[in-house]
Order: C-alpha cells, then structure tokens, then sequence
C-alpha cells in the first residue's frame, strides 16, 4: 500500500472537486455582481433610473478605475510576496511633474525647461516612467539588501518622493501640455492601458517561472531560498516593476488632467491595495492574481459611483467605503477558512 | 622510462575517483552567537551506501548538513565532492553540483500544488517561454508512479496531511537526481507502511550508485536501512563504524556519553479518582462518539494511524476546536470547554503536535516562551508582570527540565528541537495542570532528551496529574501507557488495558 490520496475529510468526491475547480475570483465577481445589483435596486427606488445599463455611468467607472487598476497590478505582485508598496501614490506624484515638464508646450513663458518644449510625446512617457522604475528599484534594493520590512522601506520612499515632486515643481502646477501627450490619457486610452497591462502580468503570474517564483517567496520564503531560488534578486525585479507600473499611472494621470502637479496620486496607494486585498489576494502572500485585482478595482469604481448616483453625502461616502472594504476581506477570511 | 599510456592514466583516475568518497568533509567549524555548533567535524558518504548520521538534538547533524546543502557558509573547514574541494555560495550552488536535501521542517509551498512545489525552478517551458503545465503534469506523474506514491499533482500541499507532504519532500529530492541525498528525518511523521516505502526508494537510489545521508533517531530504522553510522555529540565528530559492528547500546553510548540503562521508565504509580470524563463526543467532520475515561496518575496512550483523528480529539479537549455532539465532566462536574482559556482554567494543559507552528513563538525568548500560559493567572499584580518572581520560576523549571539553553534569554529558535519541547513542557507544568494532554511529545527528539521526557511524565503521573499521551510511536505507547486508546478513521475501537497489549493487537485495531 502507498501513501494515501490527498483528502481534506469526509465529504463527497464530486463536491471536493467541484469546490477545488472553483476558482476563488468567482465569489469575488459574485460580489461585484451584489454591489451592482444593490446599487440598480437603490436607483430605482430612489430615482426611478438605471444604474447600471447606463452606458455613459460605466464608462466614466472604468476610466475612473484605470489609473489605480495600473497601479494595482503592481501591487498585486508586490503583496503575493507577503511585501507592501507604499509609494505607489508619490511615485505618481513625481512621475507626473517630471512628465509634464517635458511635455510643456513652447509658446508659454514659464516652462520649466525652456530649451526642453514641444517635444514629442516619447520622451515625456519615457523620463516619466523611468523615474517610477528608478524609485520602484530603490525601494527593491532597500529591501533586498538591507532586509528592512517592505512597509518601512516604501514608507520611506513614499514621503521622499513627495518631497521631490514638491520640490520639482516649486509647489506651483506644470501646465501647458502639449496635445500629443495629453492625447494618452484621453477618451479609452487610460482604459486600454489597463486592460493590457492587467492581461499581460496575469499571464506573467500563471503562466511563466517568473511568476511561480512569486508565488513561491510569499507561500513560504525559506522553501524558496532551498530550492535555489534567487529571492533577493527577485523582489528588486518586483518592486521595480510595481514602481514602473506606478510610474505609467503617473503618466496617464498627467495627460488625463494636461497638467503635473506635486499633490496628484495622493492616497492612491491605499485605493490600490484595498482593491488588491478585495479582489482577494491574501496580505500573507503566496495567494491571488491579478483577475481578483481588477474585479477589486471594478468594485471600489462600482461603489464611488453608485454613492454619488444616490448622492450620498460625500463624508459618508467614505465611511461607508472603509466599512465594505472591511466587510468584504472578513467574508473572503470566513470563505477561506471553510474551504479547509 | 613512462610506460604508461593515456589510456592507463585515465584508467587510473576512474579508479581513484571511485576509491575516493562521494562526499568528503573534514576540518568544518561553524559558531552562532553563543554557542559552537560544529568543532573540527568530519565526514565521509561514499557512493552506493546509506550512511546514518546520529546524535542528540543540538549535537550538529543538521547544521553539518545545512552546510553541506549550501545553506550555511562554514567558518573554517572544506567539502569535498567526488574528490573536488568546493565552495557553495548557496543552496542552488549545491544542488547544481548533485547534492539534494529533505529537511526537517518541510520546506513547501503551502498555496501552490505538488507538481509546482516539485519542479519549482525548473518548470518545463513551451516554445514562447511560458511554463507547459500540461507537461509539469505528466512529469509529475510519473515521477510518483516511478516512486509508486498515490497522490494527486495537483492537489494543492495545504490540503494534504503531514505524511503525504513529507512524501512530496521525499518525491521532490528524488527528482533532483543527485549523487548526494541527505535525509533529516524523512520518517517523522510516517506509518510503518510508507517508512518500509521509503526504504524501497531508498535501496532503488542505492543500487544507482547515489550517496544517502539518514539522519534519525530511530535505532530500529538504522539498523535496517543503513551501512554505516556516524555519531556526533556536542558539535564534535565521536566515530564511524560499520552498521553490522556495533550494538545500539554503543551506538547510545557514544551519542550520550554516558549509559542509558532504561527506556521507558515507567514506575508504578496508585490511580486515583476520575478527572475526565468524556461521553460520546464529536466534532463534526473529524471524529464521532469517543467515550472514556482518565483517572489521576493514570497514563492513557492514544495510538492510531495518521488521519485517525487523535490530534482532532486532543484540540477539540483544549476547546480549540469545541466540539459539536457530547459532553466533557471534569471531576464529575460538566462542563462546556468552548475556548483554550476555559480548558485551562479547568485545569487543563495541551502540547500540540507541531511546535514549530503551533507550539514555539520562534522570535521570542525562552522566558516570554515558557511564561506564556500561565501569566493569564499568576505573577501579575494590577495587570504588571512580576519580572523577578516569574524569571525565577522559570529558571527553576528550566533546571528541573535540563534545558541547555545559554540563558532565559535566548531566542528560542536557537534551541535544538528537544530542547524547544522542553520549554514547551515547562510552560504547561508552570501552570500547574490536573490533566495534561500530550500530542507527540518525543517527536524529532533524541534519545538522551526522550528518557528524560519519559521519566518526567512517570514523575507527574506519580503527583496525581492525568496524563493523555498521543503518540505514533509504538514501542514508546507500549512502554509509558496504563492503558491504550485506539482510533481509526475518527471512531474509537477500543481500550486495551496495558497488560493485555501488544505490537500487534494495537496495529490491528489501528487499521481496521
């Protein structure tokens, strides 16, 4: 006799495997769905309208999501490996004033670098995201090589990178841009960003070593470093791509409002992370993807538009959001814990 | 005149490379921050044999081969592979020069499936890049059915049970095909069944010419599998000598320094009053109608197969996992045991199976470790600690229990497992229990630790504490218990009372 079949307990064969096909994204769409539907009931009632089959509504929520969404699928890799990025949102910040100063048209008198106008778009994108790279392979290297905590490491590059936009931009706006640059965060544009960068680092994470690797170091990261696998030259790889993908945002956002100013992307971090963890990627690392990430995002666009629909006061608003933010972690705790 | 040819010089050097070990170290020093694990330590593996390796927990056997493996750098010394002194800079510098690890504490991936826990890092790729799962699947496969283990590669190691994932550990090391297998413990957590299959496995990697490390603390699996022993002892090498040459009581010996003159030291002690009382319990989903009772200085051993439950009895005891039908009485008195504090404010004490994970708080000190349970009743006065009067108690047990540890202040997680347990016995007798219930309690300890253990145990039963001792150990459930308790699948068989037990009778109710 060999070593028995893997049971979890009693139970009938047919249901444990149905359950295990199951895949965890199908109770979070689930409560999208809910959210939705709760919203439509409420618009009824209280408007005497649709929410949802409101073709204008859902394509302001999903421009309105894109931006965090980018920077959720960087931090989706960054917390499978039980990490945190808090920089995301001062990544923003620096990557939108130094775009824009590249992206400043030439008939106006205060542009930051005079000799530097009327460029195109390519240069404008491509300085913008290498600093939110550059800030992301700080943060990796921090953390690799000094194997200080990811929270405090990122805290530390959250605050300094603010300060540097601040100081970039004098406190005063870069505006003036030209229409090349702000073309990339008009219309769809910031929506098809997303889409393809979402799809592309999901098939990073299940389809790729890369990804398997990731997995790995936040399922169990002495496992990882036993079976040869180089961890520390790993997380510089993912906090260096959280900061690019960060820095994309950073960019959109620039030409989304054709200005760059010190104060943008301000708490955007944290909308990031609470899609993550909604959309059910565990803190403790090892479990989620990226799907659950942008059912997460989808459901936080979903409620801030369905708040000002029913016009709820704004104060409110955001009390109520912690709550379900809240409500929606402990229901995928207590989901989990039943699945054992 | 050179009369010999290139083809006799090569002859030559395949017939030095085969006299010349698979594994040779000598010479290795390695010192933590407190304490010297390795001193002038050497070894030798040569191909095609199985050579064990034992000592007392914190003897060096597992830092040796954590050095080997790659995982830890030697202070002084060298490694020699296939006659080639070598430098490792890291665990994947040994696996590429042939030489794979089972580890003590399983190193998988508890989120992720088999055949990814397997193959993780050298996952098979399709044209593109991408990882061919198809084909990870059917690597995986066969690699079980080669090894003729009966599990699903993609079952995720969360959901399987600790034996199961030690088999995928073992599956694991096999896949790497090195020339250098170390065993630490492979058997821990194995019925007798899969331990005979592991033996089959191994002699299969033995005939291919491979080197296996066995570490163990079983006498009765070395004698069976390996050719030759090494014993080590406070992080000195002792000696090497042929399995067929040496007695376990040299064995015993030269590990302990010292002559073990009894195993079980099982005294005979008055049984009192009833303490427990336990009437057709269940948990749902783990066990059904278990009816018994313990009595003071009464020992009572629960043997069982893995997967039979007992574990789910002592958590649902502790109210851990409270139970779901029937009824506890303590001293004849009912009561609802729904949370651990309410366990132990009956009185109640519990050391769990696995205390790396649910046992030891590793960060933390030995005093913080063994004060843990009782601070909630005792030395605190308007909610400040007592510092002096608990550190003396605690140092107080720390003797009594002969724990080798610099001090109350060293991390935990710098202890050898034995004494880890120790400290974790330390923190349930500070709290004074009328019923102790122990899960495993000489699991991955050695044999100077487990007598001790034992004799501890018989010491308590002698002061009135009831004693519930789970163990996989048949011999040790034989030698300790009054009477035995045996489970199969979440039912209870029976009780057998300790004279009409034996070997055999308790394996036969185990799988019925």
């Amino acid at each position: 006799m060999s070593a028995s079949k893997s049971t979890t307990g009693e139970g009938s064969e047919t249901l444990k495997r149905a359950k295990r096909k199951w895949p965890p994204e199908l109770s979070i769409f689930m409560v999208l769905i809910g959210v939705s539907l709760f919203f439509e009931a409420i618009g009824w009632y209280l408007n005497g309208q649709s929410f949802i089959f409101n073709i204008d509504r859902l394509q302001i929520i999903v421009l309105q999501v894109a931006v965090i969404g980018v920077i959720a699928v960087g931090a989706t890799m960054v917390i499978i490996t039980s990490g945190i990025d808090l920089s995301s949102g001062s990544v923003v910040a620096a990557t939108a004033v130094v775009s824009a100063s590249l992206a400043q048209v030439s008939d106006f008198p205060r542009a930051v670098f005079p000799h530097l106008t009327d460029l195109a778009p390519f240069w404008p994108i491509l300085t913008g995201v290498s600093v939110g790279l550059v800030i992301g392979l700080i943060n990796g290297l921090l953390i690799a090589l000094t194997e200080i905590p990811p929270f405090i490491a990122t805290l530390g590059t959250m605050v300094a990178a603010r300060g540097f936009a601040k100081w970039f931009t004098g406190a005063m706006p870069v505006s003036m841009l030209t229409d090349s640059f702000a073309w990339i965060g008009s219309g769809i544009n910031p929506v098809v960003i997303f889409v393809v960068l979402a799809i592309a680092f999901q098939v990073v994470l299940r389809y790729t070593r890369f990804g398997k690797f990731t997995y790995a170091i936040g399922a169990n990261r002495q496992a990882a470093v036993v079976s040869g696998i180089a961890v520390h030259r790993h997380l510089v790889w993912i906090y260096a791509l959280a900061g690019l993908l960060s820095g994309i945002a950073g960019t959109v956002t620039a030409a989304r409002a054709v200005s760059g100013q010190a104060g943008m992307g301000f708490g955007y971090e944290l909308d990031a992370i609470a899609a993550v963890v909604i959309g059910g990627t565990s803190l403790s690392g090892g479990i989620g993807g990226v799907t659950g990430t942008v059912i997460g995002v989808l459901i936080l666009g979903v409620m801030t538009s369905g708040f000002t629909f029913i016009r709820l006061d704004a104060y409110y608003q955001e009390m109520v959001k912690g709550a379900i933010i809240v409500a929606a972690v402990v229901a995928d705790q207590y989901r989990r814990r039943n699945r054992r | 005149m050179d009369r010999t040819t290139a083809v006799d010089r090569d002859l030559t050097r395949s017939a030095e490379a085969e006299r010349a070990p698979l594994l040779e170290v000598n010479g290795i020093r390695k010192a933590f921050p407190g304490v010297v694990a390795l001193d002038n330590v050497q070894f030798r593996l040569r191909a095609g044999t199985v050579h064990a390796l034992m000592g007392e927990n914190g003897a060096g056997k597992s830092t040796l081969m954590k050095i080997i493996a790659g995982i830890y750098a030697p202070d002084q010394g060298q490694v020699r592979v296939k006659g080639k002194a070598l430098v490792f800079k890291g665990p994947l510098d040994a696996l590429n020069n042939g030489i794979a690890m089972i580890h003590q504490e399983l190193n998988l991936m508890p989120s992720m499936t088999v055949a990814e826990n397997i193959w993780i890092r050298r996952e098979p790729k399709t044209k593109f890049g991408f990882v061919d799962h198809a084909q990870l699947r059917r690597l995986t496969q066969d690699l079980l059915d080669h090894l003729v283990i009966d599990i699903d590669p993609e079952a995720e190691v969360r959901n399987l049970s600790i034996a199961n994932r030690q088999m995928v550990e073992i599956a694991k090391a096999v896949s790497y095909n090195s020339d250098v297998l170390i065993m630490d413990e492979p058997t821990s957590a194995l019925t007798d069944t899969e331990v005979n299959h592991l033996f089959r496995i191994i002699r299969q990697l033995q005939a291919q010419g491979k080197g296996i490390v066995y570490i163990t603390h079983k006498m009765n699996e070395l004698f069976e599998i390996a050719d030759e022993v090494s014993v080590f002892r406070d992080g000195k090498y002792i000696d090497t000598r042929k399995a067929t040459e040496v007695t376990r009581d040299e064995i015993i010996q030269m590990m302990v320094g010292r002559e073990i003159t009894q195993m079980f030291p099982k005294l005979s002690v008055p049984i009192g009053e009833v303490v427990l009382a336990v009437k057709n319990l269940g948990s749902h989903g783990f066990f059904r109608e278990v009816s018994f009772e313990l009595r003071a200085g009464e020992i009572l051993g629960l043997a069982g197969l893995i997967g039979s439950g007992r574990s789910n009895l002592a958590e649902t005891l502790f109210g851990v996992v409270p139970a779901t039908t029937g009824s506890i009485s303590i001293a004849g008195i009912e009561v609802t045991i729904d949370s651990p504090a309410r366990a132990i404010r009956s009185g109640m004490a519990f050391l769990t199976e696995d205390r790396k994970e649910t046992g030891c708080f590793l960060g933390l000190d030995v005093l913080a470790n063994m004060s843990a349970a009782v601070l909630a009743k005792r030395y605190v006065r308007c909610g400040f600690v007592q510092r002096k009067a608990i550190q003396k108690d605690c140092g107080d047990m720390s003797g009594t229990l002969r724990v080798k540890t610099p001090g109350l202040d060293e991390v935990i997680q710098n202890l050898s497992g034995g004494n880890q347990q120790k400290v974790l016995i330390g923190r349930w007798l500070l709290t004074k229990p009328n019923i102790l219930i122990l899960d495993e309690p000489t699991r991955g300890i050695d044999v100077g630790a487990k007598a001790e253990i034992h004799r501890l145990m018989s010491e308590l039963a002698g002061q009135g504490v009831a004693l519930l001792m789970i163990s996989s150990e048949l011999p040790e459930v034989l030698g300790m218990s009054d009477r035995i308790m045996v489970m199969h699948e979440g039912r209870m068989i029976g009780i057998v009372d300790r004279k009409d037990a034996n070997q055999v009778r308790i394996m036969e109710m185990a799988s019925q």
